[in-house]
């Protein structure tokens, strides 16, 4: 177990080294402090990015990180895992002719900082008597929970898992997000008073009607589910891309890598699962999809890195059928596909060719294909929209007092842990809101 | 190729850039390595008075990640024997008879005491001897330095002393910590100085350590005023040069000006050649990195003569100085408006906030569609560098509104992206001093002034 540890902090040492102090006021310079800045239009939980940037140039680091809690409470995450080409980044004046401001690590300098001395928020709202119940200690519950607790509220958060964080913990390759940054995120958000019970399942250990009479309000905050079937033959043998994932970060689950991997998808996770088998010393690893490079789910630089370290790619291609030796796996079986009219997703329909069958070598598939619907969905009888919990504005489902952030809601964009942090914002000002209109409940004897 | 030997008052110096008499001119080692390096000449270190110095004599202001935009100093004169200076200099100028060797001095106001360090300089060779009435610390409470400079009377008197006893040509070094700096000038004229040179350092504070609460820096927890010099001081170093250049007395004088104060580059060597100097001192820059900064400062400045048609320096030399006017002469009709190029535009937005919040609100922030927007207007669910991007309102002089004050074009960060425009004022050319001699009313009575704006179509923003 020690050696394996070892082993992942090795291979899966986080990606990019921290800034240095000179490092971070030379980019911190470089900025030109934008007024009404892109890169915050850009940031879904617009973080004045200017004004935090500025105070690392001041050697301001207390109020830097200020800056970012007052806008993203898991700035920590943010900082590594946001796709920052696509957000903060992407929209930065500097990026046309030059190259853009290293928002991203300048974050996480600053986070890095604000972990290190603990400079965290504080609660300074009066207690106000209310309670809410959050189900998921994600990125999103963690979000909510701690804007509601620093209202005052009164916090509570159910997680099935035996370790708060969500995705931050189990379901990011650690290379892009140590699971020590997600624990000590969840310990700030406690630091407001949130309660967190681990292991406890809504459905299962607790009701959502126990919920409802003994909290204010309830929010939902459950991610997605599994990863669906492909629906071939010895999928058994499939490993599953978040276990996968899971097993590399935690050390919990022994993690056994092949020679030669073939990994099934093409998103943000089918690359994690790719890099990991790499990292820990597959010959070879080819990630296996459908359709082509243009189709991805995964972001460019995800791609690009992905070819970096080497990953092969093998497109237009559909599994068919996993191929076995008793027990002994050894291949899969695949079909040419071709591209046909869009089809719901609004890409090209992969259309799997009739007897095009040929095999990849492989002694090690696992599959990275998105998930499923969270079960509770169907268990709640909650109202959905494209298969994803529906909401309104304030972020309230089709029960009354029951709110739903964060992937499980979802239904348009592309989900990421921002979105879900920026989701348990709204919904948190949404609640609050919502409670300081109500009449506290009488209390009768 | 631009030719860029100079002859100052008599010294003969194959480029103009000499290093000042400061730290970079200590020792004869030094200064062999600079003219090795391409420098034209040097002023020695100024000699003179025995002295002791101290730890943490320099401080520097830094800006971002620039370092040095300006160096604050509290080091005094030579502080090595005089015999050994000498010695030095004597060997300096056997080994470098093309290039300036100039010697700063600083004695006691005493005739005997100057006219024996006059006498011991021009002994070794030396091509001139530059007069210190600079130095601002130290020095000056022992009655020398700018407690000379600061005088006209003891300039003038100190100088004739040294003219009487001086046979190489004399500059008299003028320091900036005073009102006006043309007095001490016209003093060295009248006492039949050969040269001038300017500027000495400026009196300053560098700062305070915010964790010792002791001033920057601390020389065993004490710290005082020093003299401040580089590329901050620049543009005072060129008005007092100006006002030199402008003045009656010290131009009919024909007296040679050495121009320093913040020379860096040699865009800044060619500007204080144009407002009126035909040698130039640089202390600074060299200090920051090195005497191998000569080299541009040969090369570019040569370059951009030939660009220009440029032959000598002295072709350059006080070009500008015709451009410099008092405010009274300016051509009050002028007018010009700041226009902004949405192809080079990166919409910062810096022109726009600082002209809303400090100037003149003539900045408008136009959406894609044409609208008018105002900032942070967008719905809090957008997002996205494709939101961000396609929806960035666009930065707009109201031109009708535009005032011509020209911050924008200095805020904004992309080169050549914000231009001022001349436009027609339709309105004829008038300065303060016609309308004062032929209108005195309006420049004296507040609504004379307002029945004048209305005739010519003055509007005030």
């Amino acid at each position: 177990m020690e050696s394996a540890s070892r082993d992942i902090a090795t291979a899966l040492a986080e990606q990019l080294p921290p800034l240095t102090p000179n490092a971070a006021a030379v980019e911190a310079d470089r900025c030109l402090y934008c007024y009404d800045a892109p890169c915050t239009h850009a940031c879904p939980t617009h973080i004045d990015i200017p004004r935090f940037i500025k105070k690392i140039a001041s050697q301001n680091l207390r109020g830097s990180a200020e800056t970012i809690f007052s806008s993203n409470l898991l700035g920590a995450t943010c900082a590594r895992v946001c796709p920052v080409q696509e957000l903060c980044e992407g929209a930065c004046v500097l990026g046309a002719d030059h190259k853009p401001i290293a928002i991203g690590r300048l974050q996480r300098y600053t986070m890095d900082y604000a972990r290190a001395s603990q400079s965290y928020p504080t609660v300074k709202a009066a207690p106000t008597g209310r309670s809410i119940a959050l189900i998921g200690a994600g990125p999103g519950g963690l979000s909510c929970a701690g804007q509601l607790a620093l209202l005052g509220h009164s916090v509570t958060i159910f997680e099935k898992r035996n370790k708060p964080g969500g995705l931050s913990t189990y379901g990011i390759i650690a290379l892009r997000e140590p699971v020590e940054i997600a624990l000590e995120e969840t310990r700030m958000i406690e630091s407001f008073g949130v309660q967190i019970k681990t292991g406890v399942e809504v459905g299962k250990d607790v009701s959502l009607a126990a919920l409802q009479q003994d909290f204010d309000a309830v929010v939902l905050s459950v991610g997605l589910g599994r990863t669906p079937s492909l629906g071939i033959e010895g999928e058994e043998t499939i490993l599953d891309g978040l276990e996968f994932i899971e097993a590399s970060k935690t050390g919990t689950v022994p993690l056994h890598i092949g020679r030669n991997v073939i990994v099934i998808g093409a998103g943000n996770t089918a690359v994690d699962c790719a890099t990991i088998a790499k990292r820990f010393g597959a010959e070879r690893v080819t990630m296996v999809y459908r359709r082509t490079e243009r189709e991805m789910s995964c972001y460019e630089h995800e791609y690009d890195f992905a070819r970096k370290e080497g990953i092969e790619f093998r497109f237009l291609t559909q599994p068919s059928r996993v191929l076995l030796d008793g027990e002994l796996l050894f291949g899969l079986e695949c079909l040419r596909v071709e591209l046909g009219p869009p089809d719901a997703s609004g890409r090209p329909a992969p259309i799997a060719v009739p007897g095009s069958e040929f095999a990849l070598t492989a002694d090690q598939i696992v599959k990275a294909i998105g998930q499923k619907k969270p079960a509770l969905i169907d268990l709640l009888g909650l109202v959905t929209k494209k298969g994803f919990i529906a909401v309104d504005a304030s972020f309230q489902t089709s029960i009354p007092g029951v709110y739903a952030i964060g992937d499980c809601i979802r239904s348009s964009g592309a989900a990421s842990t921002v979105m879900a942090v920026e989701d348990g914002k709204l919904a948190a000002a949404a609640i609050h809101q919502q409670l300081v209109q109500q009449p506290a409940p009488v209390q009768v004897s | 190729m631009a030719d860029l030997r100079i002859n100052f008052a008599g010294i003969q110096s194959p480029n103009p850039f000499w290093l000042a008499s400061a730290p970079p001119t200590n020792s004869g080692a030094q200064i062999h390595r600079a003219f090795e390096a391409g420098w034209g000449g040097a002023v020695w270190k100024t000699i003179g008075a025995p002295v002791l110095n101290v730890s943490n004599r320099y401080g520097a202001w830094h800006y971002g990640r620039q370092r040095m935009l300006a160096i604050n100093n509290v080091e005094l004169i030579s502080d090595r024997p005089l015999e050994i200076n000498l010695r030095e200099i004597a060997e300096v100028k056997r080994a470098w008879p093309d290039r300036a060797v100039i010697v700063s001095a600083m004695v006691e106001a005493k005739p005997e005491a100057w006219r024996e360090i006059i006498e011991r300089i021009e002994d070794t060779g030396a091509d001139g001897i530059e007069l210190n009435y600079g130095c601002p610390h130290g020095m000056s409470e022992r009655g020398m330095g700018s407690a000379i400079g600061q005088v006209p009377e003891y300039c003038e008197r100190i100088t004739r002393w040294v003219m009487e006893a001086a046979t190489i040509p004399v500059i008299v070094k003028l320091t900036p910590n005073i009102t006006n700096i043309v007095l001490p000038a016209r003093a060295g004229v009248a006492a039949g100085a050969n040269a001038l040179s300017l500027i000495n350092t400026i009196n300053s504070i560098v700062g305070v350590d915010l964790d010792t609460l002791e001033l920057t820096p601390s020389i065993g927890g004490k710290g005082g005023h020093g003299g401040y010099a580089g590329p901050a001081i620049k543009p005072i170093a060129l008005n007092m040069l100006a006002a030199l250049g402008t003045d009656e007395i010290v131009s009919k004088s024909g007296l040679p000006i050495s121009g320093m104060g913040g020379i860096a580059t040699w865009q800044d060597a060619a500007q204080f050649l144009l407002l009126g100097a035909s040698s130039l001192q640089v202390c600074t820059a060299a200090m920051h990195y090195g005497f191998r900064i000569v080299e541009d400062l040969c090369d570019g400045l040569s370059n951009w003569m030939d660009e220009k048609g440029f032959k000598t320096i002295a072709d350059v030399s006080g070009h500008s100085l015709h451009r410099v006017s008092e405010f009274k002469d300016l051509d009050l009709s002028y007018r010009a408006v700041a226009r902004i190029d949405t192809e080079k535009c990166i919409k910062c937005n810096l022109c726009y906030v600082a002209c809303n919040d400090t100037a003149h609100q003539c900045i408008d922030l136009v959406s894609p569609q044409g609208a008018l927007v105002q900032p942070h207007a967008y719905d809090v669910r957008s997002n996205g560098k494709q939101q961000a991007i396609e929806t960035r309102p666009q930065p707009q002089v109201r031109e009708e509104d535009c005032v011509g004050c020209r911050l924008c074009y200095n805020v904004c960060p992309v080169d050549d992206c914000i231009e001022m425009v001349e436009l027609p004022s339709g309105r004829s050319g008038v300065t303060w001093s016609e309308l004062s001699q032929n209108q005195t009313e309006v420049t004296e009575d507040w609504e004379t002034m307002k029945a004048y704006r209305e005739r010519v179509g003055i509007h005030i923003h």
